[in-house]
């Protein structure tokens, strides 16, 4: 299962990124073979819908969770019809290193 | 002047497939235009004739009025009719639609997750494992998707 997780760098102590569309990083984490790739966002710097397109990205990643501390009224929708799951941090006191091991648990 | 804009529809089940294709002929499928039912649709036929609601009790789960409900079921039913008279494929898409789905709240990591998957149960919280997750009010997530 893939996970993705939107961060602030591309190093384990970043933080998570408030904004899931224009985040700086994509971490995704793999739980099976407990692999990590950071990816750029490519959308960063899109005018509009950089979450719509986000979202697509990491479908065809493969991606079945995001974690993110928001999400936009207008991705909202699109996750829901692919059936991803959504968790949503609201304080950002977590960095990724801490995300990922508490998705290990 | 603009048309009035569409109420936009609830849908709590969307379809696991994209559409049909006719069996037989394989070029027919293919080459002719394929009917475009919208999700809307698909929930209209899916309360109403799946799971044998009333058109009333239908709209009502879709949050819009019962004459649009008839309105939209019947759509439903000309475009399917269309696809098998003519040997068409069915494509599954579109339309005005908003999609439901249970907020939890996680009291041991104060994250806040969705279930997408409504048939499975809840296995505990998606971060921590932990099993101290409750539902989350109605009032609470609008306020929470006014960004």
């Amino acid at each position: 299962m893939k996970i993705a997780i939107s961060s602030t760098g591309n190093l384990p102590d970043s933080m998570v990124d408030v904004n899931f569309g224009r985040c700086a990083w994509f971490v995704i984490y793999d739980t099976d073979n407990r692999s990590v790739e950071y990816i750029p966002n490519p959308f960063r710097d899109q005018l509009e819908n950089s979450g719509i397109s986000a979202v697509h990205f990491l479908e065809q990643k493969g991606i079945t969770k995001l974690v993110s501390g928001d999400f936009g009224i207008k991705v909202k929708p699109l996750i829901d019809s692919l059936r991803i799951q959504l968790i949503v941090i609201r304080d950002m006191k977590y960095n990724v290193n801490q995300i990922i091991e508490l998705l290990n648990h | 002047m603009s048309p009035r804009l569409k109420s936009p529809r609830k849908v709590i089940d969307p379809p696991a497939i994209k559409g049909f294709r006719p069996v037989g002929d394989p070029l027919a499928g293919k080459s002719a235009e394929s009917v475009v039912i919208m999700l809307e649709e698909y929930e209209a036929l899916r309360l109403c004739d799946y799971e044998g609601l009333s058109q009333l009790q239908a709209s009502q789960q879709m949050g819009i009025s019962r004459p649009t409900a008839t309105r939209i079921y019947a759509s439903a039913l000309r475009k399917i009719a269309r696809a098998f008279v003519e040997g068409r494929s069915i494509a599954i898409q579109g339309g005005t639609v908003y999609f439901d789905s249970d907020w939890y709240h996680c009291a041991s990591c104060c994250c806040y997750f969705n279930n997408p998957e409504k048939d499975k149960l809840l296995e505990g919280c998606p971060l921590c494992g932990s099993s101290n997750v409750e539902r989350f009010e109605a009032e609470q997530v609008v306020k929470m998707g006014g960004h």
